[in-house]
């Protein structure tokens, strides 16, 4: 059944779902109606869980770690400076492989400060270990949990998730979403059973230091399951689809592919915008198509290649930008269609939450089939 | 021996490592004059001074690091400090 | 002694603290307190790095080390956790001076402030030692580290020792001690008592670093004997934020103390400054008024 509700709302209600044990936020704009309603629902028991009132988004990821450690399924959400905060202990914690689901309302990196959409938060943490899905729409970010839970806790995995989705352009805005019953979230996601975890009985060392002889084979190990997170998350998605009749088995979603001459690359909310571009488009006879990229890490080179073989011309948007190199999806999608052929660029867009018209993305296809790319689109050039 | 996931070890392996190597000065335990108070035993950072079958004590010198903190806090001074012959 | 080869077993030999080290006595003692249904949450730092190189661990507990300046939002987490599954392991912290003093003062002012039933032990060897002898805000006045050294114009380390004490008792902590390796069954006391306490618990425990400090491997007891003599370590408790138990001496002269350190050597070579000697002797006299420590001679007429 179809509901009307706030992004951040349905997320919280799958989390909700999801029966975490420890809850630990700290609030920050555009994720706080997260939190907030987390809050409510535990003041009401309806979550049966632990909800920390950290002191700082550092101490939020350092909780949630020691509550896996222990056993715990957690769960936390944050954002920009929230998650720059968190550095440190994204790196720790994908290192000690607890299978933390971590909700990113994305926005801009400051400074200059900014509380409006861009992808740079999550994106700058792509060297860390965390999986990371980007949500089109408020039904893929509340979906996009359950199978993240589930492929995180996979003893195979053991690895943390960022389930991306847009802060403000999802976060606030009210779609249809259809939530899924208790009984049917248990069903799809069973109660977390830890590989290992802080016991008496059976005591273990956690996060001892590696010298030289052993880092690098650790860190190999971390790179192997990231790869395996790819096909577990195939079959998850399949899984789901299966359940709940919405397929997730692809990391990538072609949009009018068949025929495409020139697709444009894009993550999260924008490809809805992109797709009623496209049929314009498509309208008057050009051949374009969208590639959706839904899960960033791991890297789907692979399957990115395989979808635009047909293409000549590839328009990758970023909400991004690597300052001094470029966008990262275009850098890594131009590294994964090498000795394609095809013409591939790059364009920086929308950042820091300007806003995106399917008129810019008619333009970009006009820049890209002009060979004029690996740009910053839509700057104000009366004010530089 | 195959890494254990996330940098995770069981109790024990520490024990491997004999640091009764490290030492310059070594212990002679003198029972005649123990008291068996037991302060040798409560403050070796090692934890490698153990109760004798008679109550009196002894260094286990696989892991003596030879520190002398026990012939330190020795009330009878019955725990000698000797540069070892190597 | 079932007791002490308890200790041995929990926190084994074969680690790789310098030997006469303060912090890896303050360890064996530690668990000998807890027991084997414990939890400890380390810090980055000596204790850390010398007990857990993979995988030769010395832990015979669950242990998890993060970083340097979480345990206490670690233990945080472990403490909700334990809570919802219903478990009894008591969660310690412990952290050196640095980690606690300084980088984790966030964290553990957060948890405090929340009330985790937890207890939190720092040892407190006076300075960053695992990264070569580094000030911390627990080193005291005058002493010579790698980043306050003595010098031409610096008689050393110009701050004051932070008084976290008081800081955690502020923040509503029911008991808050602070205690010696010198005197170990205090120690040990002091930390059954924390971990029986409900709500967040707090120790900082003196454990001299020979290494550091610049004396002789087999004196770090008698080294931190002469801190509480002299007044310029104070073994107490507070109970609910008022100072009961402190430990009284019959007090020796700070010099006692700073002559038998490097780390104080420049204030005797190549001459004596008393000036920062007084100063350091004024400290203690002034820890020594607050707290009440001198043994109080009887006069012949009472």
């Amino acid at each position: 059944m179809l509901e009307f509700m706030e992004g951040s709302h349905a997320v919280a209600e799958i989390v909700k779902r999801c029966r975490p044990q420890v809850i630990a936020a700290y609030p920050i704009t555009p994720q706080t109606h997260i939190v907030e309603d987390l809050a409510q629902m535990v003041a009401n028991c309806e979550i049966d869980a632990e909800y920390i009132t950290v002191e700082s988004e550092f101490s939020a990821l350092s909780a949630c770690l020691g509550a896996s450690a222990a056993g715990s399924r957690v769960y936390s959400a944050t954002t920009s400076q929230g998650l720059a905060l968190m550095f440190e202990v994204c790196f720790n914690v994908a290192g000690m492989r607890q299978p933390i689901v971590m909700t990113i309302a994305n926005r801009s990196l400051g400074a200059p400060l900014s509380i409006w959409n861009d992808q740079q938060d999550s994106i700058s943490l792509r060297d860390s270990g965390w999986l990371q899905f980007y949500a089109e729409d408020n039904q893929e970010a509340a979906d996009l949990h359950m199978i993240a839970y589930r492929v995180c806790e996979d003893h195979d995995i053991l690895l943390p998730a960022f389930v991306c989705f847009d802060g403000f352009i999802l976060s606030h805005t009210y779609e249809p979403v259809s939530l899924p019953t208790q009984e049917e979230v248990d069903a799809y996601l069973p109660a977390f059973n830890p590989y290992q975890r802080l016991d008496a009985e059976a005591p273990l060392s956690f996060g001892m230091y590696a010298t030289p002889e052993y880092y690098m084979e650790f860190r190999y190990e971390v790179d192997r399951a990231m790869h395996r997170a790819g096909e577990a998350f195939a079959k998850a998605g399949r899984a789901f689809g299966e359940q709940f009749g919405r397929d997730y088995s692809d990391p990538v979603e072609g949009y009018r592919l068949e025929d495409a001459e020139t697709v444009l690359v894009a993550m999260g909310s924008i490809c809805g915008t992109i797709k009623d571009a496209v049929d314009e488009m498509r309208e008057h006879g050009r051949k374009v198509g969208l590639l959706k990229i839904r899960m960033f890490r791991p890297f789907p080179a692979r399957e990115i290649a395989d979808a635009l073989e047909g293409a000549s011309t590839v328009a990758v948007l970023d909400r991004n930008i690597s300052l001094g190199c470029g966008g990262a999806v275009g850098t890594e999608v131009k590294a994964a269609l090498q000795g394609s052929g095809a013409a591939v660029y790059d364009y920086i867009i929308a950042l820091g939450g300007r806003d995106v018209r399917k008129r810019d993305i008619a333009a970009v296809v006009d820049l890209a089939e002009k060979g004029k790319g690996d740009m910053f689109y839509g700057l104000r050039t009366e004010v530089l | 021996m195959a890494l254990r996931v996330g940098c995770v070890a069981p109790p024990g392996r520490a024990l491997e490592n004999k640091t009764g190597a490290w030492r310059v000065f070594k212990p002679t335990f003198e029972p005649e004059k123990c008291t068996k108070c037991g302060m040798c035993a409560m403050v070796c950072p090692e934890g490698c001074v153990h109760e004798t079958e008679e109550g009196t004590f002894e260094p286990d010198l696989d892991y003596c690091k030879g520190c002398g903190i026990c012939a330190e806090v020795c009330p009878k001074k019955c725990i000698r400090m000797e540069k070892e012959e190597k | 002694m079932a007791e002490v080869e308890q200790g041995c077993a929990l926190f084994s030999a074969g680690h790789r603290a310098c030997g006469g080290c303060g912090p890896a006595l303050a360890a064996r003692l530690l668990l000998k307190a807890t027991g084997k249904n414990v939890i400890i949450a380390a810090a980055t730092g000596c204790m850390e790095v010398f007990s857990t190189p993979y995988p030769e661990t010395a832990w015979g507990v669950p242990w998890i080390h993060s970083l340097f300046e979480n345990p206490a939002a670690v233990a945080s987490g472990i403490e909700a956790s334990l809570k919802r599954q219903g478990r009894s392991e008591k969660v310690v912290c412990i952290g050196g001076d640095g980690a606690t003093l300084d980088i984790g003062m966030l964290c553990i002012s957060g948890a405090f402030e929340r009330g985790h039933d937890i207890t939190y032990v720092c040892y407190d060897n006076e300075a960053y030692m695992n990264t070569g002898i580094q000030r911390s805000g627990a080193t005291p006045y005058g002493a010579s580290t790698t980043t306050s050294p003595a010098g031409k114009c610096s008689p050393g380390n110009v701050h004051q020792k932070k008084d976290m004490p008081a800081i955690l008792a502020a923040h509503g902590a029911p008991y808050v001690a602070t205690a010696s390796i010198a005197y170990p069954n205090d120690f040990v006391q002091k930390v059954e008592r924390a971990i029986n306490t409900p709500g967040p618990c707090y120790i900082q425990v003196h454990t001299p670093c020979c290494t550091g400090w610049g004396f002789e491997s087999g004196e770090t007891l008698a080294m931190g004997k002469l801190a509480i003599e002299t007044g310029l370590w104070v073994n107490y408790e507070m109970v609910d934020g008022a100072v009961e138990k402190v430990k009284k001496v019959k007090r020796k002269p700070v010099e006692e103390y700073l002559s038998k350190q490097k780390r104080f050597r420049h204030l005797f070579k190549p001459a004596r400054r008393d000036d920062e000697i007084a100063k350091i002797q004024a400290i203690a006299d002034a820890n020594a008024e607050r707290f009440g420590i001198d043994i109080k001679r009887k006069e012949p007429s009472e």
